[in-house]
């Protein structure tokens, strides 16, 4: 009985923790922001040559780190597996996760989360080596298939699989590093996540031409940084932040030019930039200039993916869907006033 | 001459609970036990506070929920339309497997090491003390891992098996695959009149063991040995084969064959399975190979003078003198052997092998979020788990204690 008890206090000393409101003043208070993000998944969050981390996710949480503080640097990333992220948020580990991570119904209510909204339109697809001869999903029956514990994929594997008719074996894997390697040593046939992911993966390998990622997307993956439930402020600040740089887009406003809008007639770029009289940025709880910090610490929506996803860093994602609704995409901020 | 008179009986003072010690102790106790109690509901009370305060409930009607998510283990029939309270069931019984194939890998290699390492021939005693030292000594997460990447690292994709000139062929009649993702066997299929077969093979064993205890009776009132292995190999393998012949061959193989990517049929022993199984196995088989050595080494060197000095050979000696003695030391710390491969079967989520860890606790977790309700369940399961394997061989202990007649 004894045994039991023991156990059990572990269990909940491990459960007690502290109190949730009040998160922008906590993140005050430390003088850096706490940013969750993916244990390594190019283009994502990665560490670079010079051991700076680097990535789409990051560069959001720079842009958050430097709205509150006017410093892009004043943030502290934290490693997350899928497995652990959302156990981490919740227990206070970290202020924010911007971690690759699928907005879904369930994660949203029962796992008591907020979604700031949808950084990237993502969906899950397949690698192969190019020498199996396999051209489509439809020709994996009977196929090996690594897959991170965890995630929405496992889920929607079991979905695809049952619906077509196929049988699978699943390989459960921990990271991303892990399921590359499973996958390079043969252990299974196609390795399967986000499609975004794979275009990453694929071009770190060795020889990216020996694999395909096939061309069908077989589920909806809105990924999208995340607080918990219980601070709506703290919520409304990551949420503006991610609309900022959308705007600053659909705008124009680069890192480069954005001191060259104090003239513009737009009365959204005066208040989104604090170069106007209305300080709205004071309802939340910021500085007047704070959007201005967040844009110009990695530039706006496009360029951070241009930078990490796009062209400029050799993964070359198209932006597809991801383009603004001015071009023909669906990322569309509702308007800052 | 006055009659002695007793001491004038006090009066029970508050004080006297912690000043006297008739009471001390007692006192002493129950204040502890506040203490322990105290501490607890704070506990309790803090952790329900801070759930409401996440505005998280604790309930566990997340257990009859589908779970969503495939197993590639299972010993029980689970789809991923199947529950969460299936999907523990199947990692459940999958950590029993491991542990129960392991411990009678780690129980048979432990004494085999341990009674060679006492041997007198010096580089047998050397590789012994090698293989003890070596597996003793690193951690065992890193043995799992290593055992993982030879199994998957050096041996063929299935592809390899393909085409007219192969890189890798089928072992033993082409019957046995090693491939990169698992070891494929033949599997026994049974037709028709298969069951008066294995009522057969049962009954031979009910044979055997009633010869084996006539021999042990007759060896103690006459002092004569029968020939007891050669006869029951004999009762065992004869009986049985002639009825599977005489009945045409009801049972079968079902061998593994390529089809696609992979091998199809068989028996289907996966990497991640047999690294987790060996690896805890040696690890552990090295532990109690000490185990053994001291316990041969605690019975005097009286018993086997006495023994050798009677005429009897060095088997002998092992099998009848020593080895009876040395059990009732070895028994006892072979139970917590026994319990930490059990429990270090948790490691197995750095394979990928689907246990109890990794799919409730693992999968299941993710999925609904329950990190409490699945960690109390998860606790639970091995509590019980270590405490029935304590108790049953507490039990068979019993059987090899002195019995004081």
């Amino acid at each position: 009985m004894k045994k039991l008890f023991l156990g059990v206090l572990t269990a909940l000393a491990m459960a007690a923790g502290g109190t949730f409101a009040g998160t922008l003043d906590d993140v005050k208070a430390r003088g850096n922001l706490l940013c969750g993000v993916s244990t390594g998944a190019p283009g994502f969050a990665t560490v670079d040559d010079s051991g700076k981390d680097v990535g789409f996710d990051v560069d959001y949480c720079r842009a958050l780190a430097a709205a509150i503080f006017g410093d892009p640097m004043a943030v502290k990333f934290v490693g997350l597996t899928s497995a652990v992220r959302f156990t981490a948020l919740a227990a206070g580990e970290v202020d924010i996760l911007a971690r690759n991570t699928t907005w879904t119904y369930s994660r949203d209510t029962d796992l008591k989360q907020t979604f700031l909204g949808v950084n990237y339109y993502d969906g899950q697809g397949f690698m192969v080596k190019k020498e199996l001869g396999v051209k489509s999903t439809t020709e994996l029956d009977g196929a090996t298939v690594c897959i991170q514990v965890g995630t929405t994929t496992e889920l929607n594997l079991a979905d695809y699989f049952k619906e077509n008719g196929m049988s699978y074996e699943p390989v459960p894997t921990a990271d991303n590093a892990e399921s590359q390697q499973q996958y390079l040593a043969g252990a299974c046939d196609t390795y399967t996540t986000d499609a975004s992911a794979l275009h990453g993966t694929r071009v770190n390998l060795e020889n990216p031409d020996d694999h395909l990622v096939l061309p069908e997307i077989i589920s909806k993956e809105p990924l999208g940084p995340l607080v918990r439930h219980g601070d709506d402020n703290w919520a409304d600040i990551g949420r503006w932040v991610l609309n900022a740089l959308v705007i600053a887009e659909e705008k124009g406003i680069t890192k480069g030019n954005i001191d060259s809008w104090k003239d513009t007639k737009d009365a959204e770029i005066h208040r989104l930039l604090g170069t106007g009289d209305d300080d709205i940025l004071a309802m939340v709880g910021l500085p007047k200039n704070a959007m201005y910090n967040a844009i110009k610490a990695g530039g706006n929506y496009g360029e951070i993916f241009e930078n990490n996803l796009g062209a400029t860093s050799g993964i070359n994602i198209e932006r597809g869907v991801n383009a603004s609704w001015t071009k023909g995409g669906i990322l569309y901020s509702p308007p800052f006033r | 001459m006055s009659s002695p008179t007793l001491p004038p009986s006090e009066s029970f003072k508050f004080s006297m609970l912690l000043s006297d010690t008739r009471y001390r102790g007692m006192s002493l106790q129950v204040i502890t036990f506040i203490i322990f109690m105290a501490v607890f509901f704070w506990l309790v009370d803090n952790t329900i506070k801070n759930l409401a305060l996440l505005d998280k409930d604790v309930s566990f009607n997340f257990l009859w929920l589908r779970a969503g998510y495939d197993i590639n283990q299972r010993l029980i029939p689970y789809t991923s339309d199947s529950t969460h309270g299936m999907a523990a069931l199947v990692g459940i019984l999958n950590t029993l497997l491991v542990a129960f194939v392991g411990c009678i890998i780690a129980t048979v290699l432990g004494l085999f090491v341990g009674i060679l390492r006492l041997s007198k021939n010096w580089i047998v005693a050397k590789l012994m003390s090698a293989y003890i030292e070596g597996f003793r000594n690193v951690p065992v997460l890193l043995w799992i891992v290593m055992v993982f990447a030879l199994l998957t690292e050096f041996t063929p994709a299935p592809r390899a098996f393909k085409g007219a000139e192969p890189e890798a062929t089928m072992l033993f009649f082409e019957s046995v695959a090693i491939t990169n993702r698992g070891t494929y066997f033949p599997a026994p299929v049974l037709a028709e009149g298969a069951y008066w077969l294995l009522l057969c093979f049962g009954l031979s064993i009910v044979a055997v063991i009633y010869f084996i205890r006539y021999a042990n009776k007759q060896k103690k009132d006459t002092g004569k040995s029968l020939p007891t292995f050669w006869i029951s190999v004999a009762v065992i393998i004869f009986p049985t084969l002639i009825l599977f012949f005489a009945m045409g061959q009801p049972v079968s193989l079902e061998y593994p064959y390529l089809k696609g990517f992979n091998f199809k049929d068989g028996i289907h022993l996966r990497n991640s399975f047999l690294a987790l199984t060996l690896a805890l196995a040696f690890y552990t088989s090295a532990f109690i190979a000490e185990i053994v050595r001291a316990g041969i080494m605690a019975v005097s060197k009286g018993q086997s003078e006495a023994a050798a000095s009677l005429g009897l050979r060095p088997n002998k000696i092992m099998s009848l003198i020593i080895l009876p003695q040395a059990l009732r030391i070895i028994v006892p710390p072979l139970i917590s052997n026994y319990l930490n491969l059990t429990k270090n079967s948790s490691l197995a989520i750095a394979v990928g092998y689907m246990d109890v860890r990794g799919t409730l606790g693992g999968i299941t977790l993710n999925q609904t979020g329950r990190e409490l309700e699945s960690m109390l369940l998860l606790m639970g399961f091995y509590l019980a788990v270590s405490l029935l394997i304590s108790s049953f061989i507490n039990y068979f202990n019993r059987s090899f204690q002195i019995v004081v007649r």
